[in-house]
């Protein structure tokens, strides 16, 4: 028992072999719930209820787990888009550049959300807007579901009745986050490759919010639809064309098995600078970063910013044909499960390489440390921001990036000066 | 020189005049000329030398210099004035008769094949007289009854390999005792290959102290030294539109963002709008009349690129371009310079019309066609100049990689320029590799016949192909796949059979 003493003890309510065989190649011990534990790889579910009030969970300074109390101020649609458009408007009041807006009053750097309504609370807002272009198409999402379940898309207001009779009727409608709808006027100019829609997943590991210290994993990929793109009317209802989850695509007729849709980031790039050029690449993976870590300072005021966690989320990302992003949702507990061979290599290193980061050296952690990784460790982890050394970074400009892959510390100093032009974001 | 008995020019000359007087070039010049008639600077004294003056300023010389440079390059080099095309296209008659055999038999069994997938029941149903005419029709290179028992069905590449192996030169008598000095390897005709000192003159920008993209531009370099200055060149290259140019800069590696432009300017592809035209009109003959080679294309496109990491996204420009290709016979024109002339035939009911003639691609395996097309979907996304790019690759190299003959950048010349390279340099490994049964041709020759397509990630493929075409040969690939070996050699020392060696 001695000899064992020094080893990590871990704990996880989620069954995937990615996770386990890194555990257990470390050597660290698994051990029940109730007993004493270092590690514990939580669903969002437990970790609602470590967190939760009435059972007083005191973590002690050895435990590790791996969500933050209140992620879904960043994971839940509804709430992501409120912290958004609070940030924004923060901004805006101190009169900081990066606020800008255009002559059509669309912020300049800040547009990268889709116009969203809360469903029922907002619906007339929504309809104004709908009537200023009664044409479009506009995506319907339940707020607290996931892998594109419930999702449909309407052009006309007949579609959401529903939702309507509800805000009409009594104010005290029970809100279970089960029947909130988040409605966003829907991207129907994607870029397509092969005539087909995809959208971006990457992943980003937070290890602290306050100060905001992030990291972006390189080896992020391309979800593709099984079935050619049309913005066609009757084939709204066609969730093979629209929605990129492969929790949906693996049901059509066409999903392959041995590439499971993806792509990889990389194929993207090359892709992009073949045939678009490698300046209009380089810039829309700046902007891609540049999205994320503004989500992440706008959800950073009020984050529960506790010492014992780190957070490894899943980003959805949408290009437009314009080669504009758009941040679609972030996800808490990205699926760690392997639809072909090659994923499972992905993803066992993206656990590897996070558990290198949150957890030192492998041993028993102590989380008084400044949770500043040596760069060797990083692995297929890039820093993407890193506010205590932004705001030291004076002479350090030596940090270059290659190929566009930008490290936001130098563009990021920029940022926080007031100096908001985006080609400086290298 | 030779000269061309007409017109007393050198025979090369004579040729490339005679090819480009027929070209779409050579009525814009004509145009340009006549347009420039109406200048102030064009005067009658000095009309023609105005003219010259006037073309070579508004860079119609720079394009007559492009296509006359694209034509050398396609050219072979003339023989005799009074050998026959044949002998031109193929010197060797062993070889000849060779392909004549593989063509024979392979029309043979493409019938066979789609008898058997059922495609067939029509034809056998037209009256006895057109089945003729079909097969004379497809038959049309010689009367020569080739010993069929040689040819196998050639499908898979490993099938094709065994043809070759197969080849002999009945004039080569080779009677010594076997002994280390000769050819350990499975080719066994003797062509003439490059030994290294020759390859290292030919290939001389590769050299160790030569900057490269793909190796000086990697994170660690700082761009300064190599990738920068490289770079610009590219640019200034593709700005004054020199195809040689472009041509000697490819040989170091193209940026990412240069490699479509550059590509296009050395196959000298313009997509000028009869390009275009001439695309929608294959395109139009693909959606009015269905081929019987058809179904095979599909069924290969589904096994090939929609099971590849990188190519099931461009699955439909795919099946796009290599519908259109079957229906395109001025790519028959081409073969008058090649080694080889592919079956025609015509679309069902439309037998001796010209406009609906068709020709079969020299290979049944439509694998290698797949391959050769789905890296260019990620260089250009507009189908018709993505059509003409891949025409222009395959007449220029890829058809050398699946058909017989005896140049330098066919098949047989560079499976035997593996094998010499290998068993030179590396005699221990050869040895070994073949006393375990794993003979290393076995290995490295579906990468060879596929130009590494489906074996490196699309990034190195391009980097490679990059070289085949600035150094307009494929020799590069025999030599790459000798440098795999050599790179494993210390692996592959220990292994005990085929299986381990793959």
């Amino acid at each position: 028992f001695r000899i064992m003493a020094g080893k990590v003890k871990w704990v996880t309510d989620i069954e995937k072999s990615v996770l386990i065989n890194n555990f257990e190649k470390r050597g660290w011990i698994q051990v029940a719930e109730n007993e004493d534990w270092n590690f514990y790889w939580m669903s969002v579910q437990t970790i609602r209820n470590v967190f939760s009030v009435e059972t007083g969970y005191r973590l002690s300074d050895d435990q590790i787990v791996n969500h933050f109390p209140n992620h879904y101020e960043l994971t839940r649609k509804d709430l992501m888009v409120k912290n958004i458009k609070r940030y924004r408007k923060e901004l805006e009041k101190e009169g900081s550049p990066l606020a800008e807006k255009d002559e059509n009053g669309k912020y300049i750097y800040l547009d990268f959300v889709p116009v969203t309504f809360m469903l029922p609370a907002d619906y007339n807002l929504f309809v104004e807007e709908f009537r200023k272009n009664p044409s479009s198409t506009w995506i319907m999402k339940p707020c607290g579901k996931a892998q594109g379940k419930g999702i449909f898309l309407i052009n006309k207001l007949s579609q959401i009745k529903k939702w309507s009779r509800d805000s009409k009727t009594s104010s005290f409608v029970s809100q279970s986050s089960k029947e909130a709808y988040v409605i966003s006027l829907y991207i129907n100019n994607p870029l397509l490759i092969g005539g087909k829609k995809f959208d971006l997943r990457l992943y980003v590991l937070v290890s602290t919010y306050r100060p905001l210290r992030c990291y972006m994993y390189k080896l992020g990929f391309c979800r593709f639809c099984t079935v050619k793109y049309t913005p066609s009317t009757s084939e709204l209802d066609n969730m093979f064309v629209h929605l990129t989850n492969v929790a949906i695509q693996k049901h059509g007729d066409d999903y392959n098995h041995i590439h499971g849709g993806k792509w990889t980031v990389s194929n993207l790039r090359l892709y992009l600078e073949s045939t678009r050029g490698k300046e209009v690449t380089n810039k829309l993976f700046d902007e891609i970063h540049w999205i994320i870590v503004q989500s992440l300072k706008a959800v950073a005021p009020v984050m529960n910013n506790d010492k014992h966690c780190f957070e490894c989320y899943g980003y959805d990302i949408i290009i437009d044909d314009k080669l504009k992003p758009w941040l679609i949702e972030v996800n808490a507990s990205p699926s760690l499960t392997s639809s072909t061979a090659n994923d499972r290599i992905l993803k066992y290193n993206l656990i590897n390489d996070t558990l290198n980061i949150a957890v030192p050296n492998g041993e028993i952690p102590d989380c008084k440390w400044n949770k500043s990784p040596p760069k060797e460790v990083l692995g297929n982890y890039e820093v993407l921001y890193d506010e205590e050394m932004a705001q030291t970074d004076g002479p350090d400009r030596d940090l270059r990036s290659r190929s566009g892959q930008s490290t936001g510390v130098k563009g990021n100093r920029a940022r926080d000066s007031g100096k908001p032009v985006l080609t400086t974001w290298k | 020189a030779m000269l061309d008995p007409d017109s007393g020019l050198p025979l090369t000359i004579a040729r490339i005049v005679q090819r480009l007087k027929g070209s779409s070039l050579h009525s814009q010049l004509e145009r340009q000329a006549r347009v420039s008639l109406h200048k102030p600077e064009i005067k009658l004294e000095s009309l023609k030398e105005d003219i010259k003056d006037f073309l070579k300023t508004s860079g119609w010389e720079k394009k007559l210099q492009n296509a006359v440079y694209s034509e050398l390059n396609v050219f072979p080099s003339p023989c005799h004035p009074a050998a026959p095309p044949e002998h031109m296209k193929e010197p060797l008659a062993y070889m000849r008769k060779a392909q004549v055999g593989c063509y024979q038999f392979y029309c043979m069994y493409l019938l066979i094949l789609l008898k058997k997938e059922e495609l067939l029941s029509c034809a056998f149903q037209r009256p006895v007289s057109e089945q003729k005419e079909l097969l004379n029709k497809w038959n049309e290179m010689g009367t020569d009854e080739p010993d069929l028992s040689l040819f196998r069905p050639v499908y898979a590449p490993k099938d094709f390999l065994e043809v070759l192996m197969n080849l002999r030169n009945p004039n080569y008598e080779n009677g010594e005792q076997p002994s280390f000095r000769n050819h350990l390897g499975l080719i066994q005709v003797p062509l003439k290959v490059k030994d290294i000192p020759e390859l290292k003159e030919d290939f001389s920008e590769l050299g160790l102290n030569i900057g490269q993209l793909g190796i000086d531009d990697s994170a660690q370099v700082p761009p300064e030294f190599f990738e920068n200055e490289h770079v610009r060149v590219g640019q200034k290259v593709l700005a004054e539109q020199d195809s040689a140019a472009a041509q000697q800069y490819v040989r170091q590696g193209c940026p990412t963002a240069l490699r479509a432009d550059l590509w296009a300017l050395i196959l000298n592809i313009s997509n000028q709008p009869e390009d275009i035209l001439y695309y929608e009109q294959l395109k139009s003959n693909v959606i009015q009349h269905d081929l019987l080679v058809d179904s095979l294309i599909y069924k290969d496109v589904k096994l090939t690129a929609s099971n590849d990491d990188y190519y099931f996204v461009f699955e439909d420009y795919l099946y796009q371009v290599l519908l259109c290709f079957s229906r395109d016979t001025s790519v028959l024109e081409h073969f008058t310079y090649s080694s080889a002339t592919p079956p025609k035939s015509y679309i069902r009911g439309k037998l001796g019309m010209e406009e609906y003639a068709v020709f079969y691609p020299p290979n049944v395996n439509y694998n290698s066609f797949i391959l050769s097309v789905a890296p260019l979907c990620f260089l250009y996304h507009e189908p018709s100049k993505l059509y003409q790019i891949f025409r222009e690759m395959y007449v220029r190299f890829f058809f050398r990689l699946h058909s017989i003959s005896s140049h330098p950048s066919g098949i047989v010349s560079l499976c035997l320029l593996f094998e010499t390279l290998l068993q030179t340099h590396l005699p221990q490994l050869f040895y070994h590799l073949r006393e375990i049964g794993a003979q290393p041709l076995r290995i490295s020759f579906k990468w060879m016949v596929r130009a590494f397509s489906g074996y490196l990630a699309t990034d190195q493929l391009l980097l490679l192909w990059d070289r085949i075409l600035g150094y307009n040969s494929l020799e590069i690939l025999a030599v790459l796949a000798a440098a795999v070996f050599a790179f494993r050699a210390v692996n592959l020392m220990e292994v005990t059979s085929l299986a381990a060696a793959e």
